[in-house]
């Protein structure tokens, strides 16, 4: 029994991870899960990279919330991501708070860093899971796959390290942060920052955290999740539990009672910490800037085959940004995919019951073995 | 798998180990059969969602869009072929998709079918009604051909545009038809073309 595989795994990574801010870190803990077998040649890993609140129990059941894991209906024997087939590795990212190097982890005086936590960039949570497969003896992956935040993550690894990735998958994803995301990302940090009990980040020892505040920037990302019809649809202006307006600031409106519940039940789950230091790292990413200016310039020469998947009621990353990214693909000669699937769900379609994604997915993974 | 076959002349006739550019590659037939028979490094433009689902689980790089507006997107030669099957009628500019072509591509496959074969003819003329026949099998309000296009016409433009045909193949089902008549006796044409030499 390799103890480096399994569920609820967690590593020290002795070696010094260089940021790009300049700082570097060390030891790099990381906790990951992996499902399925590493072949002999150790040449079917499929590196699944999660979202902003996402976290490494993509098919396994949450511990905080109990629920199952948030990729189920992707990820598991028989599906389209097919731990039958392949061994599936899933790491909480950096900066994150599920057992990975984050702000609320202990520095070296034994206190939580909070705001002493370096600001990592996506291609520094990249660099990081680099390190794990370099521990679990993994050279090339078969593909790394992922939606949102862990689309960026997937780009930047085809940009960062083309030989270790055969196949890239990027779903509801884009190449850079537009001003629209940097604005709703702010909102939410300065929701926090607002709240009194965030003081400046040290909230760790009393247990009273800006719980609030992360409360709202919840609500306000959620809303960017979904799509006006997908809101419309499920409440409407319906009202909650009762028969007419109250005249008072209740949650009246079934709409405000389910944002409510939504942010209520994400601070028990998440830090606002790092809640606030990985939506700077999306930010910050511009793949484009990394390749000075040029995005083609990141997958130039590259034998990655690529694959982008958007979403037509997804206005947070728009088709337009998966276009631009196939743009920046052909331009540099690589092998890549497109397809705009229909779903009414918004953003959050890449989570929900698309058959069509289950297709492409397992289409793309299957062949690209 | 047997290929269309207007595909399988186009398949004939691809130099192995050449890039080609399939667009309107439907479910990615003619890439798959270029690549495993040729070694061809082929890629795909298709605007259907599905299509390009089928040619993804083929293991080929296809990309959802509009040979009218995406071709654009391609730096210059960077394909040895381009390939437009049974699509050029169905653009809103063929003339412009024509010129595209011969830029991505060094050289460019076109197959269309010839709306001056006989049995369009008769239609047209003893019936008074849109044509349609095997070739062309929607009627005039859900056919997706908005620019019928007939080999002579072709042909004229190709030489109004300075574009050298270097080979030319008709149809008839999947019969070859000599080009002699060609306009009134094939169903559909295949042609191979290239810039002119210093145009």
């Amino acid at each position: 029994m390799d103890v480096r595989f399994g569920l609820n795994r967690h590593v020290a990574l002795r070696e010094p991870l260089p940021l790009d801010g300049g700082a570097t870190l060390a030891p790099v803990d990381i906790a990951y899960e992996t499902y399925g077998i590493l072949s002999a040649a150790a040449d079917n890993a499929i590196l699944v990279c999660h979202a902003l609140t996402g976290d490494q129990h993509v098919a396994s059941q949450h511990p905080i919330t109990g629920k199952p894991g948030w990729w189920e209906r992707m990820v598991g024997p028989g599906k389209p991501i097919d731990t039958d087939r392949f061994l599936v590795i899933c790491a909480n990212v950096l900066g994150s708070c599920i057992g990975t190097a984050g702000p609320s982890s202990l520095a070296d005086d034994g206190r939580p860093y909070a705001m002493r936590f370096p600001v990592i960039t996506i291609r520094d949570m990249v660099r990081a899971q680099a390190m794990l497969l370099d521990h679990l003896g993994i050279g090339r992956l078969h593909a790394v796959v992922g939606g949102s935040m862990g689309g960026m993550q997937a780009l930047s690894w085809a940009a960062t390290f083309p030989g270790r990735v055969r196949a890239a998958l990027v779903i509801a994803s884009a190449a850079r942060h537009s001003a629209q995301n940097i604005a709703f990302h702010e909102v939410g940090r300065q929701a926090i920052m607002a709240d009194p009990n965030w003081r400046g980040g040290e909230y760790y020892a009393d247990g009273v955290s800006p719980a609030a505040g992360l409360a709202v920037a919840r609500m306000a990302a959620h809303i960017t999740y979904l799509s006006e019809q997908g809101l419309t649809d499920k409440f409407g202006r319906g009202l909650q539990d009762r028969d007419a307006k109250t005249f008072s600031f209740d949650a009246d409106f079934r709409v405000e009672s389910y944002l409510r519940h939504q942010g209520l039940s994400f601070t028990d789950r998440f830090d606002a910490n790092s809640y606030l230091y990985i939506t700077r790292a999306m930010d910050y990413f511009d793949l484009a800037e990394e390749h000075g200016g040029l995005l083609a310039n990141a997958f130039r020469g590259s034998a990655t085959r690529f694959a982008m998947v958007s979403f037509d009621t997804d206005w947070l990353y728009p088709t337009s940004e998966a276009r631009s990214v196939v743009h920046a693909l052909n331009a540099a000669g690589a092998a890549a995919s497109f397809v705009e699937l229909s779903a009414p769900f918004g953003h959050d379609s890449f989570l929900l019951d698309v058959p069509a994604l289950d297709r492409v997915v397992s289409g793309f993974l299957g062949a690209a073995r | 798998m047997t290929l269309r076959p207007d595909l399988a002349i186009i398949a004939d006739h691809v130099r192995p180990g050449s890039r080609v550019l399939d667009i309107g590659c439907g479910d990615g037939a003619l890439m798959a059969a270029l690549r495993d028979t040729k070694g061809v490094d082929a890629r795909g433009i298709e605007i259907e969602g599905a299509d390009v689902t089928a040619a993804l689980t083929r293991g080929l790089s296809v990309v959802q869009g509009d040979a009218d507006t995406d071709l654009s997107d391609y730096p210059d030669a960077s394909f040895d072929y381009a390939v437009l099957s049974q699509t050029l009628q169905t653009t809103r500019r063929p003339d412009r998709i024509l010129e595209q072509l011969l830029r991505v591509g060094t050289k460019a496959f076109v197959s269309f079918p010839n709306f001056a074969h006989w049995r369009v003819r008769t239609s047209l003329l003893f019936g008074g009604r849109m044509p349609v026949t095997r070739t062309l099998p929607l009627a005039w309000y859900e056919t997706p051909n908005i620019h019928h296009v007939t080999i002579d016409d072709f042909r004229a433009l190709v030489r109004m545009r300075g574009i050298d045909v270097e080979c030319e193949w008709f149809l008839s089902g999947d019969r070859r038809v000599s080009a002699a008549a060609a306009n009134i006796r094939a169903e559909h044409a295949v042609f191979l073309l290239a810039r002119k030499a210093g145009a």
